[in-house]
């Protein structure tokens, strides 16, 4: 159960990250996650929100480079050793992270995650396989 | 002293009637073994027989960078490859260099014209000259070592770079001369500072400095910081390399050595010719080379030229500094890039679009430095920062073996490269030359 990340460039200017959120908030699309990779001369921002279909559309028509990725969403124990319990998996399976980061929301007592795997299908696997708990489209559209 | 005072200083008739005698040679030689060129001439309606004199030459098609371009590599070339006995390139526009190749006689004139053009500088023979063009494909060195060979200059041929090792030579050896652009005299500059050396008290007294445009303000700062007379070649590849042009020490314009490099200076739209004194596009015949002798060659820079006689005795008509150019190249650190070498690059990459922007700088007294922007497309955009980088990686790479000078490539979001009335501007130069 894979959920739906955008990606946006974004050049190191002054109000950049602004003016993307400003155009999401104007047509109600809620960011439900974020973050922001860094160089010396631009950025790329990573979000998670409701409705992705809109937000692409919207980016794309006011000239932003903008594309989907896949990326698995997970809860992780909200308690000292919660993330390593579930990296010790994946690395005892050799699934490699691209990139994680956490939500702005969530929904239970538990932390949530976003992941950006090599091979997403085999470490959806891997992290049913231990029962941790996947979230899914629809979980992200009711936060 | 005057190298070759006779043509150099002669009565206007009598240059006039040497150069007609070389064009009413060159022109059957070219038509004989050329057959581009035989082309463009019999295009142009004109019978060898007919140029009886230089006056004659405006009857002769103009030929142009693309002309180079299109008939790549040998098309233009007079002398069969086997009489060839040196070959030179620099930058074309799109993916073939230009190419030019000198018979052992045209290596012969590079270096009487080149050894002209020191004299013009004020060497003597004897004098040491510190050469700090680059030895190589480019023309800058080997051009400058044939002329100080030719006049018996002690040569210290460094070629460029290494600029601490370039100093601590002009200290032990004491050069009199040093050739070189006259950025990387500035660079120098600093470099002597930061190295404890006084430039103020440097060995060097006479610059031969070219390759790249200047202004008379760069000539002041490198004249005050050096303590040094500061003068201008002129020369391109195409005809010659350095040696088409160079100031006296009066620095009141280039002397063109005419009699071998015949210049004309043309309304760029209209080809027609210019008064004295108006700007136009240098337009230049080689009335003596045998390798790749060049018909009214477009070169493509705008200049002024006189014809009266210059203090220093020579007669030779002179023209300005380049004042701008007719296309969009720019010169950097004495090589020259064209857009369209980018824009090249760039569709050859696959998911890039030539969406660019070049933007040169000059930071006080540092080199120049070239900063391609390229906007990201929707295609190639990646949420991995490692692939952007690849991409950005394959680009400045691939840039870089076009260019042969090194470049910083950035990525832009798309749309922001400025485009004017439909066109986008390619370059923007911040160097305050």
């Amino acid at each position: 159960m894979k959920i739906t990340q955008i990606s946006v460039f974004l050049e190191n200017r002054k109000g950049r990250l602004y003016d993307v959120c400003s155009l999401l908030g104007s047509q109600g699309v809620n960011i439900r996650a974020l973050t922001v990779a860094e160089t010396e001369s631009f950025g790329v921002l990573r979000i998670v929100v409701d409705h992705s279909d809109v937000a692409i559309k919207l980016l794309r028509d006011n000239q932003f480079v903008a594309n989907f990725t896949d990326v698995v969403a997970i809860e992780v124990p909200d308690k000292p050793g919660g993330l390593a319990s579930i990296l010790k998996v994946l690395s005892e399976n050799d699934v490699n992270i691209e990139y994680m980061y956490g939500f702005v929301e969530k929904f239970s007592d538990k932390a949530l995650l976003v992941m950006r795997f090599e091979d997403t299908d085999f470490a959806q696997q891997v992290l049913a396989k231990q029962h941790i708990r996947i979230v899914t489209e629809k979980d992200i559209e009711g936060l | 002293m005057i190298w070759k005072e006779k043509v150099e200083c002669a009565a206007p008739a009598d240059l006039k009637a040497l150069q007609s005698e070389y064009l009413r040679k060159l022109i059957p030689y070219i038509y004989e073994n050329c057959p581009v060129y035989r082309r463009k001439i019999d295009a142009a309606g004109v019978k060898p027989d007919q140029i009886k004199s230089i006056d004659d030459i405006q009857r002769l098609p103009v030929t142009t960078k693309e002309d180079m371009r299109d008939n790549y590599p040998y098309g233009l070339f007079s002398a069969p490859q086997d009489r060839i006995a040196e070959i030179h390139v620099s930058s074309g526009t799109t993916g073939n260099p230009t190419l030019v190749g000198y018979t052992k006689d045209d290596l012969h004139l590079w270096g009487d014209v080149m050894a002209r053009a020191f004299c013009c500088a004020g060497a003597e023979p004897g004098d040491t000259i510190q050469i700090a063009y680059g030895y190589g494909l480019f023309t800058g060195g080997l051009g400058s070592h044939y002329g100080a060979l030719e006049m018996g200059l002690r040569i210290l041929p460094t070629s460029s770079g290494q600029t601490a090792r370039q100093l601590k030579l002009m200290q032990d050896f004491k050069p009199k001369i040093i050739a070189c652009t006259p950025s990387y005299a500035l660079y120098m500059a600093e470099e002597a500072k930061t190295l404890g050396i006084d430039p103020a008290k440097g060995n060097w007294k006479i610059g031969v400095f070219g390759a790249e445009p200047w202004s008379d303000a760069m000539r002041h700062e490198i004249e005050t910081i050096w303590n040094m007379l500061a003068t201008d070649i002129y020369g391109l590849s195409e005809i010659i390399g350095p040696g088409v042009a160079q100031e006296c020490y009066h620095k009141d314009g280039l002397h063109v050595f005419s009699d071998v490099f015949y210049p004309e200076i043309l309304d760029p739209t209209t080809r027609e010719r210019v008064p004295d004194g108006a700007d136009g596009e240098l337009v230049i015949t080689t009335l003596t080379k045998q390798g790749i002798p060049l018909i009214r060659y477009g070169t493509r820079d705008i200049v002024s030229m006189r014809q009266e006689k210059c203090r220093c005795g020579r007669t030779s008509p002179r023209i300005s500094k380049i004042k701008g150019r007719t296309d969009d190249m720019i010169v950097v650190r004495g090589i020259n890039v064209f857009p369209s070498q980018i824009e090249h690059v760039l569709v050859g990459i696959e998911g890039t679009q030539p969406y660019y922007q070049i933007v040169v700088d000059r930071q006080a007294h540092k080199l120049d430095e070239v900063e391609v922007q390229v906007e990201v497309e929707q295609r190639f955009f990646s949420d991995e920062i490692k692939q952007l980088n690849v991409i950005r990686d394959k680009i400045r790479k691939e840039i870089e073996n076009v260019l042969s000078i090194g470049v910083k490539v950035t990525l832009v979001e798309p749309k922001t490269i400025a485009r004017s009335e439909g066109k986008a501007k390619r370059i923007v130069d911040k160097r305050k030359l």
